[in-house]
């Protein structure tokens, strides 16, 4: 540290050209930037502006959850054994005293039972598991809602979607850790699933599960890819998704003062240290709570796993919840295809639509931008409304994953509410069609209804409750003009105009057919931007026309 | 169905019970007597019989026939054993309410002695399982011996029941609209009689597959899982992972947002104050 | 406090653009970043020091509660239960240990946003944005650059190394491919068979029931129960026991033959008691809710519903194709045996396998 001040600096060596430190951290800081450049890389981010909004903590929510997770995930592995190798219970939770179990089940019995607070860990590990992909859930949706995924955030969305995906995984393997009666039967899932692939289905299945089901290789290789290999391309995909975030800066509302030029908010150092960081221990202080209060997977309960054994009420975590419903309500179809080969189409639709249903939105902000047209950057969030057929699309994505949830749960729904899973699972199959459909129209309607609110708003004012009698006996309620900062906020948003075919000449009066795929995103632009589809926002004219008009009225 | 509920309005129907009501009560003290032991025995069974017999024409006959021989509303009862009525009447599911999916299980209508004279009645028609004495379906007291029972019987439940009435006994769906009920809060006793008669749609788990010291213990297990605390905390209703997912969006990222909510907003301004 | 606010807004109002536009012209207009408004805290300076308080008591109260965590830890025997409304009997280590945790996370979160909120400044400040995209001149410059440096690699021009150097780069990853060869057998004829197979007509397998470990007769299947078995010889003990049983279970039903719908069926069969697969059809769950007076077995994970008085047939959900039935009959000491291997392969189906 001593050589770091650089006070005794010899004649012969070219002198420093930095001022004398202060004291010994401004010393301390200056070995470091020395070696790693500290000080130009925290010049552009330590005052760093982050906008207030609770929407936009939710990326926070999933960041934290994920440290909580790497956390306490750590500790379980210094406890938890990863082998099938067959062991006799005889640890202190008596109703398994004696039972033939694997090693993987056993230790987390002993996690649970004999480890001191290992029942905690486990449990803030998997409640944080849930919390994680249920936040990354809901953050999606935020961007998606307000068109965040624009230009320049297209690959950000694609990163955050990724780890989504990835989220879901690592959540499924890890729950098939356990070696329980209810992870057991989500393993036969998976490898009934594999088998219905064609042609190379029982080749993958063999190399994964190295032979026949159980076998005794499959829970080791789940651990791996558990705790190494999905953790650590997660790692990297969340580092770069943070980097842009900051590289991007945050998005921000609409507003007085607020423009695409540049972002308002509070500091990094101090406001958002103090809130982000604490923030932090927010949330790993209600997860430590939920653990307290609530259990989760009582595996002693479920008993070891036995291929000829099962509970009913078998689901799986709550976000592969849409493959289940996707699995269940799929009829049983069987076909022989090329001399006798067989096609298990029952369970192999259900596998192609689970990737579909996500990259359908995994791939929207790029159809937008292509049925837009749209080549500039966004900075300033949209309000759901004002963009009436991406909410609608939006939610009736969301109500497909809902439908297909409620399909995967028809068993406790049909307990619950008295009905019959037959009749469910019938509704479920009609659904899948009809309420994504529904849900679109109700949706664009309501966001055009709020459109038109907005303008009055902006004509009119808000109302404010009190109603006037005028001269000629008339009532009439007083209006309250809004402030300019609220005009501005509710008519900054743009509108674009649908795009129009190419002439079908060419400047040099060629005939130029327009081809079917411009055809297409001229309908599709009509779609989501023309008559009919969004309200045409106040004009100035238009308004100086009416409060003009207000005291002849 | 309504019949029956007609008939149990019937004026005559206090006299009825009130006399079978004292019947019971003389059967009881013949029971219970010491002198004359066998003989006692044989001709308190026969007034059982008979006593239950009445009772059976009054609140039974109009679905399983007047003499238990079924009919196209109930099933015929011969053979099915006093175990089977002191099952279905002991947990109130007989007499039947109203047509449906499944018979449920409710409040019951008979006293025990009652149930013991309609099932002497219909153990009399044919033979059939008998009901269980306490020492067939009690586990045991002993602390060990029945944690004993309780390990062999999860891994016995697990086999055989859980897939119906799931790993925590709290029942589960069927085809259209039948279900496995819950077997929280239900007796000992009843839980044996179920597995040796299968009601309704249930299988029965005979002796010859599935001994008496086996079917204990189950009894055992469900007992122990009916009762068991919940280290972790809040069961859930030991529903698996759809309540868990519940929770962690309600609960769980509900007060996170609502604590978002709190760390993002702008604190208040003094003009307000 | 109009007068007290006016010393604490340095930044004039809208400031930060200078732009300010004229409202007249157009009531739409941007007006700027709105001035800043203290808070009680700001202006009030016992309002800061109650909340310094405030903050520092939370950081206390952490405090206390991660020394409640130590005791905790070291006090509370980990199977000790205690009732606690509304959670019931749940572990007291557990909980005091949670309870704590959570409080003295929470407690720090809480105390540094409070601080955040109170008594850092809550000035909004504009920072500018740039452009993403680079500058044309930047853009060219680096552009010329890579076609420099691409020049002087003579990539484009050295046809031989360019060709050579993909195909070496194409075939080096072949090395990783052939490696996860050894991560498991070929699939073979391995799901066409089961445990069963090794029974012949001569040497007959007899089922064990999977409660009592005993064979049956006959007479021990009565009409309405339900009963599970494996074949003789197949322990629980045993290395592969899991494998084997997730092929081998069987699921025995006694019908009254007339009620045996299927002929086939009933003639596999013997009096009226069948011998069907455990394993679904489907994704291969433990399917096993028998309905005795329906005759229709219910799978647990998707619902397939198999109506086992007509040969298994698939009466609803997913499942392709009824559950295979084993073929029994008796041994000379009356036992129920099996004389063969189901005749098609049990479980999920897949490529390989012959409708």
């Amino acid at each position: 540290m001593s050589t770091a001040s650089g006070t005794n600096s010899g004649a012969s060596k070219p002198a420093s050209t930095r001022a004398k430190p202060a004291n010994k951290a401004e010393a301390a800081a200056d070995w470091v930037d020395g070696r790693l450049g500290i000080y130009s890389l925290a010049k552009a981010n330590l005052r760093k502006i982050f906008p207030d909004h609770w929407s936009f903590m939710l990326g926070e929510i999933c960041l934290y959850s994920f440290i909580i997770i790497i956390l306490t995930g750590v500790y379980l592995t210094l406890f938890f054994k990863p082998s099938m190798a067959e062991t006799v219970y005889h640890g202190s939770y008596l109703p398994l005293n004696g039972i033939r179990m694997s090693e993987a089940y056993a230790s987390t019995v002993n996690i649970s039972f004999e480890v001191r607070g290992g029942l905690l860990i486990r449990q803030i590990h998997h409640w944080a598991a849930l919390v994680f992909v249920a936040a990354m859930f809901v953050h999606m949706m935020r961007v998606f809602f307000t068109g965040a995924f624009r230009k320049p955030r297209e690959i950000n969305w694609l990163f955050g979607f990724l780890l989504l995906c990835l989220g879901f995984f690592d959540g499924f393997f890890g729950y098939s850790l356990p070696d329980d009666l209810l992870s057991g039967t989500g393993i036969r899932f998976m490898e009934g699933a594999i088998l219905a692939v064609p042609i190379v289905g029982t080749y993958i299945q063999m190399f994964l599960f190295g032979g026949e089901f159980p076998g005794t290789d499959i829970i080791p290789r789940f651990f791996t890819i558990h705790v190494l290999l999905i953790p650590g391309i997660m790692l990297g995909l969340l580092v770069a998704h943070l980097i842009l975030v900051f590289y991007h800066k945050h998005t921000q509302w609409a507003g007085p003062g607020k423009t695409e030029k540049n972002v308002v908010g509070m500091p990094l150092m101090p406001v958002y240290m103090a809130k982000a960081g604490g923030f932090f221990f927010l949330v790993f202080g209600i997860i430590a709570a939920m653990s307290a209060i609530a259990t989760i997977n009582p595996v002693w309960a479920y008993g070891p796993y036995r291929p000829d054994q099962v509970s009913t009420d078998a689901q799986p975590d709550w976000y592969m919840g849409f493959a289940e419903g996707l699995i269940r309500f799929m009829p049983g179809w069987e076909i022989s295809v090329w001399g006798g080969h067989t096609l298990n189409l029952g369970v192999f639709i259900p596998l192609m639509i689970f990737p579909l249903v996500l990259v359908a939105i995994a791939v929207y902000p790029f159809i937008e931008s292509w049925v837009t047209g749209d080549k500039r950057e966004h900075h300033i969030l949209d309000r759901p409304r004002n963009a009436p057929v991406r909410t609608a699309l939006g939610a009736a994505w969301i109500s497909l994953y809902l439908v297909l949830l409620a399909g995967g749960g028809n068993d406790l729904i049909a307990t619950h509410l008295h009905m019959s899973i037959n009749t469910i699972t019938y509704f479920v199959r009609v659904g899948f069609f009809v309420v994504p459909v529904i849900t679109f129209f109700v949706t664009k309607r309501w966001c055009l209804g709020l459109q038109r609110r907005d303008k009055d708003k902006v004509l009119h004012g808000r109302e404010s409750g009190i109603i006037k009698r005028l001269p000629h006996g008339e009532f009439v309620e007083v209006h309250t003009p809004l402030s300019q900062a609220d005009l501005h906020t509710l008519t900054s948003h743009e509108q674009p105009e649908p795009l129009e075919l190419p002439a079908e000449t060419d400047e040099n009066g060629v005939a130029r057919k327009a081809g079917v795929v411009a055809k297409t995103r001229t309908k599709l632009s009509e779609g989501f931007y023309g008559e009919g589809n969004q309200i045409a926002k106040p004009t100035s004219e238009e308004y100086l026309e009416i409060t003009s008009g207000h005291g002849h009225h | 169905m309504k019949k029956l509920s007609a008939r149990r309005r019937h004026p005559l129907a206090a006299v009825v019970v009130l006399l079978l009501a004292l019947a019971a009560t003389g059967g009881l003290y013949a029971a219970f007597a010491p002198a004359e032991k066998a003989q006692a025995d044989s001709s308190s069974q026969s007034l059982a019989i008979d006593e239950g017999k009445k009772l059976f024409a009054v609140g039974c006959s109009s679905c399983h026939g007047l003499n238990g021989q079924g009919t196209s509303d109930g099933p015929s009862l011969v053979g099915v054993g006093s175990a089977a009525v002191d099952f279905q009447v002991g947990t109130g599911r007989m007499p039947a309410q109203q047509p449906g999916a499944q018979v449920p299980r409710k409040k019951t209508v008979y006293s025990q002695s009652e149930i013991d004279q309609l099932a002497a009645y219909v153990a009399s028609l044919g033979p059939g399982p008998v009901v269980p004495t306490p020492d067939q379906y009690q586990p045991s007291e002993d602390k060990l011996t029945n944690a004993e029972q309780v390990a062999k019987g999860g891994e016995l439940f697990r086999t055989n029941c859980a897939q119906c009435h799931n790993f925590a006994g709290k029942g589960g769906a069927l085809t259209d609209g039948k279900y496995a009920p819950s077997l929280e809060g239900v007796d000992a006793k009843h839980i044996y009689e179920a597995m040796q008669t299968g009601p309704q749609n249930m299988p029965s788990f005979p002796d010859t597959t599935m001994p008496e010291e086996q079917k204990r213990e189950i009894v055992a297990f469900v007992r122990n899982t009916n009762d068991e605390p919940n280290p972790g905390g809040l069961a859930l209703g030991s529903l698996g992972p759809f309540t868990e997912g519940l929770f962690s969006w309600i609960f769980g990222l509900g007060t996170l947002i609502a604590i978002a909510i709190w760390v993002a907003a702008h604190t208040t301004k003094a003009k307000k104050s | 406090m109009s007068h007290d606010m006016s010393e604490n807004l340095p930044e004039a109002h809208g400031a930060s653009h200078g732009t300010e536009v004229v409202t007249h012209d157009d009531p739409f207009a941007d007006p700027g970043l709105p001035a800043h408004e203290p808070r009680r805290t700001d202006i009030d300076e016992r309002a800061a020091k109650r909340a310094e308080r405030q903050v520092s008591l939370m950081f206390v109260v952490s405090m206390l509660a991660t020394v409640g965590f130590i005791a905790s830890y070291a006090s509370i025997d980990a199977d000790k239960l205690v009732y606690i409304f509304p959670l019931g009997k749940v572990s007291a280590l557990n909980f005091a240990l949670g309870m704590t945790l959570g409080v003295a996370l929470f407690c720090i979160g809480a105390g540094a946003v409070h601080w955040a909120r109170t008594l850092m400044s809550d000035h909004e400040l504009p920072a500018e944005r740039h452009p993403i995209e680079a500058s044309d001149e930047v853009r060219n410059d680096v552009i010329e650059q890579f076609k420099t440096g691409a020049a002087e690699s003579g990539f484009g021009r050295r046809k031989m190394i360019r060709n050579t150097l993909i195909g070496s780069m194409a075939l080096v990853p072949l090395s990783g491919v052939v490696l996860l060869r050894d991560l498991g057998p070929l699939p073979e004829d391995k799901l066409m068979h089961t445990g069963w197979a090794e029974a012949k007509p001569a040497e007959p397998i007899r089922l064990v029931n999977m409660n009592t470990d005993q064979p049956m007769k006959p007479e021990d299947i009565i009409q309405g129960s339900l009963t599970f078995a494996k074949p003789h010889g197949l322990e629980e003990s045993d290395e592969d026991f899991q494998q084997q049983i997730a092929k081998d279970a069987l699921m025995l039903v006694r019908i009254a033959p007339e009620d045996i719908k299927d002929a086939k069926s009933r003639d596999k069969g013997f009096e009226g008691i069948l011998a069907y697969s455990k394993i679904c059809t489907h994704v291969g769950c433990p399917i096993s809710l028998y309905e005795q007076q329906t005759h229709h077995a219910l799978c647990p994970c998707h619902q397939s519903t198999f109506d086992l008085a007509d040969g298994a047939r698939v009466i609803f959900g997913p499942a392709g194709h009824p559950l295979p039935q084993l073929k029994i009959t008796t041994d000379e000491q009356g036992f129920l045996v099996a004389t063969g291997d189901f005749d098609e392969p049990v479980g999920p189906s897949y490529w390989e396998r012959k409708r």
